[in-house]
């Protein structure tokens, strides 16, 4: 166990540098930051611009920034914004704290939701309850999740008017956004969850449990669950990635002063220090779910802890 | 045996069970006693499963319905009808007054919870006992089952054990509240030989001990005869004769039963045979049974002709456990030093238990595997020497018949175009029509017709799937087959049939096989040679006289004296079968010692030193 999680450390770390090396060099081949901040300021010369790119530091070999952005991740200094010159770590502290707390909120309410569904739609395979559970989720599936948000907004905001459309303001600002991620991961998960149970219910261990007398719950929950715990973690936490990506979308849609937003205003502006940033702490989070997940294997399954 | 008290402890009347509108069970009556053993004989599909998880309510889960019937059962407050509790009373009955065993050990233990825990578990549910209370009757019962490091078990997973202790562990577990009756669902059957016998010894002891009624479902007419009191014989979910074991073994009535008994190989009963034998087999034809076949002698062995197959001093390892690093540290040493021929038109039995390498040098053989070192020579021309087409062709002349027949079937595709396959693949007849008058050709010669080769495996019997297989392997005029445990599997109404079937092809075409089984008495009818293999090493090389009449190597006569004998009227001593074969993983650098054999007669070769 310690010699695979020791592997699975050294891998992330290899994954989070190729991760930055392409993010930083990528994102230089999308044009220059010294035009975009010229644009429309009448006559530039080429020693104008290469003031500005002096004074922004991209007038270094590419290598020589890459590096020392890798020291910035250490003393969590990623350098100024291009565009009103704030600190990129006082950016990120603000709105890092929005996007997980929307991002661990969606993720808990679709597990805590769909375990019991999925369960319930196992145990009874095939008759109305799985039906309906499997019906509802194909829907659930189906929206497009920023059709969903604008649908939400219009219902809710704009003909109820009982919840704000926008920004980030207390508990009812939560809702909708939350809402949206939330439905259609739980309608993921709950078939997700169903098909796993389905074939850990084969196994002749649930035989052996009921005949001990044992009650449902008991067999479903404690001998079960357990059981398919391991291919259900290791979709939560590739989920986890993909649910970021959801989040640059929504936080769009209902104004939500997140990493999200903060990405795609430092898209528009071309600004690399806080896109570098964003991307890197985005990759983080999700390398450092994936790796939880698989600690997670080994406290769940003795299988793999001992050997 | 001891002890029979008057009335039955549990009656089945005629109870009938359903799944949809399919009937499984069909008017079943029995009861059994307090200290008897009652065994439920069938073969697949018989409804005897069907019928232990009936009895504890189970196969409701599976979506059984009971249309008619009761299940009495006896408490202290007077007889109940288990049909007609809830599932919440249930639960308060089973695994206390009623518990079972299932056949899987290594899956019927749950991999993600120490033994201690799932022993206890039971004893906190049914005797309100405390955790500390439970763990410590717990260390009582695995010593109850003879498993030595009682404490230390406790913690241990699944995982840790081998079948035979997991399967005392269940044990264990059922008898945790000193159940009234207990059901066995095939104990032994996925066990290896030795560790059957002490399993069947700590199941009798314990039903004396405990005074309890035991159920005990099998089709194996060996272990029927060695611990039933009384015999149900069920066929297609009714049930066609029930008696005292002894009385049944010695005048069956009803025809199934005779063709039943028959059947079965029996160790032994082929004493002072130098060749193997066909014998006709007796099959059901109304009231009455019928033989079919003849009987003859297996002299299909050219011995005058050099071998077909050597193997010389084959060595296979894997690696199985790496350091930090990559470095290995740990190998599975699954064939050692192993040396034979085998001569066209013969029959090679390798025997053997779990881990003792006979599968892996039947892989290294048809090259599935990579041997570590040694050589292996087809009609004298040596693997390592081969070009890869060389090699390909070896493919064509040797063939391989695995033990899961419809695993080994491409579920999409028909059974035609499986049995085309190596003919297309080698080449070796061209034009569809051809081929396709080729395979009907095979169909028929394995008992198929020519109408089977558009249907899909999964709409076969297990029978006829292995026959799928026989013709598959024959398609390709293979001179050699290598039979890999090809009717473990099958019931022995059908393993009777495939076995004749095997010899009949051997006669025609001369082929050889290279048997992989660990069932004696099947290695008995069919083989010319027998080669004992434990832990990866030959202990014990002769002809099937020699070696099954005068085994002279302590393994072989410990192997063969475990291996039930369908006849009650021989009280076997199974006391002094202990302990389990060691494991092949090994440290590197902690070579095994490799042992010397001798000849002790013509041929005869055994391990060791006199």
């Amino acid at each position: 166990m310690a010699n695979f999680l020791m592997k699975r450390f050294l891998q992330a770390i290899f994954v989070l540098l190729v991760v930055t090396l392409i993010v930083a060099f990528a994102i230089r081949l999308t044009g220059d930051p010294a035009l975009m901040l010229t644009q429309g300021a009448g006559s530039v010369t080429e020693a104008d611009l290469m003031m500005i790119r002096e004074a922004l530091g991209i007038n270094k070999p590419f290598f020589v920034q890459y590096f020392d952005f890798l020291k910035g991740i250490f003393t969590f200094d990623f350098g100024r914004s291009f565009m009103g010159g704030t600190s990129v770590s006082y950016l990120i502290s603000k709105s890092l704290p929005a996007t997980l707390m929307l991002a661990a909120t969606v993720m808990f309410v679709s597990i805590i939701i769909s375990i019991p569904l999925g369960i319930k739609a196992a145990v009874s395979k095939g008759k109305w309850a799985d039906q309906t559970i499997r019906i509802v989720s194909l829907i659930g599936l189906s929206f497009p999740n920023f059709w969903l948000a604008l649908m939400l907004v219009l219902i809710f905001s704009i003909w109820l008017q009982w919840l704000p459309p926008s920004g980030m303001d207390g508990f009812a600002s939560f809702l909708m956004p939350a809402f949206t991620m939330a439905i259609i991961l739980t309608a993921t998960n709950v078939r997700l969850v169903r098909s796993s149970m389905l074939e850990t219910l084969q196994a002749q261990y649930i035989m052996v449990a009921r005949a001990k007398g044992l009650s449902e719950n008991t067999v479903l929950y404690k001998h079960a669950l357990r059981n398919c715990a391991i291919p259900l973690i290791t979709y939560f936490g590739l989920q986890f990635g993909g649910l970021l990506g959801g989040i640059v979308v929504i936080e769009r849609v209902f104004n939500w002063p997140g990493l999200g937003t903060l990405a795609f205003d430092a898209v528009s502006g071309r600004d690399y220090p806080v896109l570098q940033a964003v991307i890197t702490i985005l990759s983080m989070l999700i390398v450092g779910v994936n790796l939880l997940v698989d600690i997670a294997y080994g406290l769940i399954d003795p299988r793999i802890r001992t050997e | 045996m001891t002890d029979v008290s008057s009335s039955p402890i549990l009656t089945v009347e005629n109870l009938s069970v359903e799944f949809g509108h399919t009937r499984v069970i069909d008017d079943l009556n029995f009861s059994v006693m307090a200290g008897r053993t009652l065994a439920i004989v069938g073969e697949s599909g018989s409804g005897k499963s069907v019928t232990s998880q009936s009895i504890m309510r189970l196969a409701e889960s599976t979506g059984a319905s009971y249309p008619s019937g009761r299940i009495l059962f006896s408490t202290e407050n007077g007889e109940i009808d288990l049909l007609s509790q809830s599932q919440q009373e249930m639960r308060s009955i089973r695994g206390k007054d009623i518990a079972m065993i299932f056949q899987e050990p290594m899956t019927s233990l749950n991999p993600v919870f120490t033994i201690g825990d799932q022993i206890s578990e039971s004893l906190s549910l049914h005797k309100k006992l405390s955790k500390t209370q439970a763990l410590q009757e717990s260390v009582k019962l695995l010593k109850m089952v003879r498993l030595p490091d009682a404490e230390d078990m406790l913690k241990r997973y699944p995982h840790q054990l081998s079948g035979g202790m997991r399967q005392r562990v269940m044990i264990a577990m059922a008898l945790a509240c000193r159940p009234k009756v207990l059901i066995a669902d095939e104990p032994t059957t996925a066990l290896d030989v030795t560790i059957q016998a002490q399993i069947l010894t700590i199941l009798n002891d314990l039903q004396k001990e405990l005074n309890m009624a035991v159920i005990f479902i099998t089709h194996d007419m060996g272990v029927v005869a060695e611990i039933a009191d009384d015999v149900v014989v069920m066929w297609k979910g009714k049930k066609v004769e029930q008696g005292p074991v002894k009385e049944l073994f010695a005048r069956p009535q009803h025809p199934y039963t005779k063709a039943l008994l028959a059947a079965v190989p029996k160790l032994g009963s082929m004493a002072g045979e130098p060749f193997p034998k066909r014998f006709p087999i007796t099959v059901m034809d109304g009231d009455g049974t019928r033989l079919v076949g003849e009987e003859k002698t297996q002299e299909t062995a050219r011995y005058d002709k050099k071998p077909l197959l050597s193997v010389r001093d084959l060595i296979t390892r894997f690696d199985s456990k790496k350091s930090f690093l990559g470095r290995v540290t740990h190998r599975v040493h699954a064939v050692e030093k192993v040396s034979f021929d085998i001569f066209h038109g013969e029959t090679l039995a390798l025997v053997g238990e779990s881990g003792s390498g006979k599968s892996t040098i039947g892989r290294t053989i048809q090259q599935l595997q990579q041997a570590t070192s040694g050589d292996i020579s087809f009609e004298g021309n040596p693997f390592s020497g081969m070009t890869k087409a060389e090699k390909q062709r070896l493919r064509q002349e040797i063939q391989y018949i695995f033990q899961d027949p419809l695993a080994s079937l491409d579920p999409r595709k028909t059974i035609g175009f499986s049995i085309a396959e190596p003919i297309k693949t080698h080449d070796l007849i061209r034009g569809e029509q051809k081929i396709q008058q080729r395979v009907h050709e095979l169909l028929e010669r394995v008992g198929l017709t020519q109408e089977h080769a558009e249907r899909y495996p999964h709409q076969f019997s297990g029978g006829q799937r292995q026959r799928i297989c026989i013709a598959r392997a024959l398609a390709s005029n293979p001179k050699l087959i290598i039979a890999d445990e090809a009717l473990s599997a099958l019931d022995v109404s059908i393993q009777a049939q495939i076995i004749n079937l095997f010899m009949e092809l051997q006669e025609e075409h001369g082929i050889a096989y290279l048997f992989i089984s660990h069932d004696m008495a099947v290695i008995e009818k069919m083989s010319h040679r027998v080669a004992v293999l434990y832990l990866g090493q030959v202990a014990e090389l002769g002809s099937r006289q020699q070696v099954l009449e005068t085994p002279s190597h302590p393994y072989t006569q410990r192997l063969l004296s475990a291996v039930p004998v369908a006849d009650p009227t021989i009280v076997r001593n199974l006391g002094r079968l202990r302990g389990e074969i060691p494991s092949p993983v090994r440290q590197v650098g902690n070579e095994p010692s490799i042992v010397p054999h001798r000849e002790i007669a013509p041929g005869h070769f055994v391990a060791g030193t006199p």
